[in-house]
């Protein structure tokens, strides 16, 4: 049986971590999927320099380990004095790392749209960027939900990152009261449990929005 | 076509998987037999039997703290204080000093490792306390540290006292007694925790926090790897440092027990304390 006692006498480390957690996930949500966007717009937008800084980012950062990107930020930028604290430094790891395979993401999704649609919109009058956030983007997001809730849930997961670096999330605080108790299963298996309170609703509403988004179709 | 290949492939991945678990129910009513008759054979047979038996001291050791136990990375070999009373005690129980494994653990692994029989020992500067002596039992203080600070070599702090106050940044590792020590003696720090000392160290180096505690045993260790460092000189606990067994293993404690009054009374101690921490032991 699990020794709950362990979850009631540390309910505020659990509490604090979770909470940092959440803030996290949500800034690097908003933060990947903005860079996701711009990137995935710059491969594919008819400007050869910007295709180039596209490929580069998205080939750069997405074969490089999660946990090499958040030293970058904790300890290789201070050598040149800029200095985040632990928790923003982890979270702005996770933000552009995620951003890589984001932006993979909406450019199948735009890949995906016919070809035929941007010859319509251009032909019709409409700027690039006004056919793209106009007739291309609205129809990409169907496609791209089912792929970008994967890439949302593995963010959420991959923020146990914040761990190594001292960011006070659930991992940090998972690993302190393990240390402090000597029980690692049980303390680990709460750790579990919150994670799987913020990834499943997050794997349902995406499969809400999946099945609307087919419905107006 | 298609449909075809698939069925196929779904139908061999089935049979695969039912045999796989069919394989694995046998294997496991096996492996349960054989757990009883081990039992029956461990209530006679004590670790330090089985050590004699295997022919090999299998100790517990950090890989990542200077002076007491790290891995050269030139040669590959784990080295240090640790080390070398661990290979007297495999000379004193097997004859033979070469006759040990020696295992990385690190603050947080080492007592579920040395439960769950992965090592016989731990001699990684662990310091005896109370909540761990409910775990495992201690055998007398192999080496007396003290709790203290290591900082800028151009910082103002000096003592415990000038960490005590509010956007100050101590930085430990996770699982010390040191990290709780810090926060009885200052509050009002915030105290930042990482997997080792190793990651606390480059944390400070790359200016995360105002100082790093832990015991000056091991302050003096990183201050020699970078002069920017220095630890201050005061010490606010005293962190007596013993072999850990598993609980009731009293033959293999009392032989440990034995060997450090031995090197302790013919000098191997004080050359071994020497060689390391470039002092003589303190009386």
């Amino acid at each position: 049986m699990l020794n709950y006692s362990i979850l009631i006498e540390h309910w505020d480390m659990y509490m604090q971590g979770f909470a940092n957690t959440l803030k996290a996930s949500v800034l690097a949500l908003i933060g990947s999927l903005a860079i996701g966007t711009v990137m995935a717009v710059f491969r594919i937008a008819p400007v050869r320099p910007l295709n180039w800084i596209g490929a580069a980012y998205v080939e750069f950062i997405r074969n490089i380990p999660l946990i090499l990107i958040v030293f970058v930020f904790f300890v290789g930028l201070p050598a040149i004095g800029i200095r985040f604290d632990s928790f923003t430094a982890g979270t702005l790891g996770l933000t552009v790392y995620t951003a890589a395979f984001i932006a993979e993401v909406i450019r199948a999704g735009i890949l995906a749209v016919p070809k035929g649609q941007m010859e319509a919109a251009r032909s019709s009058g409409l700027t690039y960027l006004q056919a793209m956030w106009y007739i291309i983007l609205p129809q990409a997001v169907k496609i791209v939900i089912p792929p970008m809730g994967n890439q949302f849930i593995n963010l959420v997961k991959n923020s146990s990152v914040l761990g190594v670096i001292a960011g006070l999330d659930l991992m940090y605080f998972g690993d302190l009261i393990s240390s402090e108790t000597f029980v690692t299963f049980d303390v680990y298996i709460f750790v579990a449990m919150f994670y799987l309170l913020l990834t499943i609703p997050l794997s349902l509403g995406v499969g809400a929005l999946e099945r609307r988004l087919a419905r107006s179709r | 076509m298609f449909k075809t290949v698939w069925k196929k492939m779904i139908g061999l991945g089935l049979v695969a998987m039912l045999s796989a678990t069919a394989l694995v129910g046998c294997s496991s009513e096996t492996t349960t037999e054989n757990k009883t008759d081990n039992k029956k054979e461990q209530a006679a047979e004590t670790t330090l039997d089985k050590i004699k038996e295997r022919g090999k001291l299998v100790v517990g050791v950090k890989y990542d703290l200077n002076l007491f136990g790290l891995k050269n990375p030139q040669t590959g070999e784990v080295e240090g204080f640790d080390i070398d009373i661990a290979k007297g005690l495999a000379k004193k129980i097997l004859g033979d000093e070469n006759k040990i494994e020696l295992k990385e653990v690190t603050s947080k692994t080492r007592i579920p490792m040395l439960n769950n029989g992965e090592i016989d020992a731990i001699i990684a500067t662990m310091t005896i306390t109370e909540e761990r002596k409910k775990e495992v039992d201690f055998s007398d203080v192999y080496f007396m540290a003290g709790q203290s600070l290591l900082v800028k070599k151009d910082s103002n702090i000096n003592s415990v006292k000038d960490v005590n106050k509010k956007g100050v940044t101590v930085l430990t590792a996770k699982g010390s007694t040191s990290a709780q020590n810090i926060r009885a003696k200052a509050p009002e720090a915030t105290v930042l925790e990482f997997e080792n000392y190793a990651e606390a160290f480059t944390a400070l180096k790359a200016g995360q926090g105002d100082a790093l505690t832990t015991d000056n045993a091991l302050l003096f260790g990183m201050a020699k790897q970078d002069p920017n460092f220095r630890v201050v000189d005061e010490t606010f606990s005293e962190e007596p440092y013993g072999i850990a067994v598993r609980k009731g293993d009293k033959e293999l404690l009392d032989v440990i027990n034995e060997y450090l009054k031995e090197i302790k009374a013919n000098g191997e101690y004080d050359k071994i304390y020497e060689k390391w921490i470039g002092e003589k032991p303190k009386q």
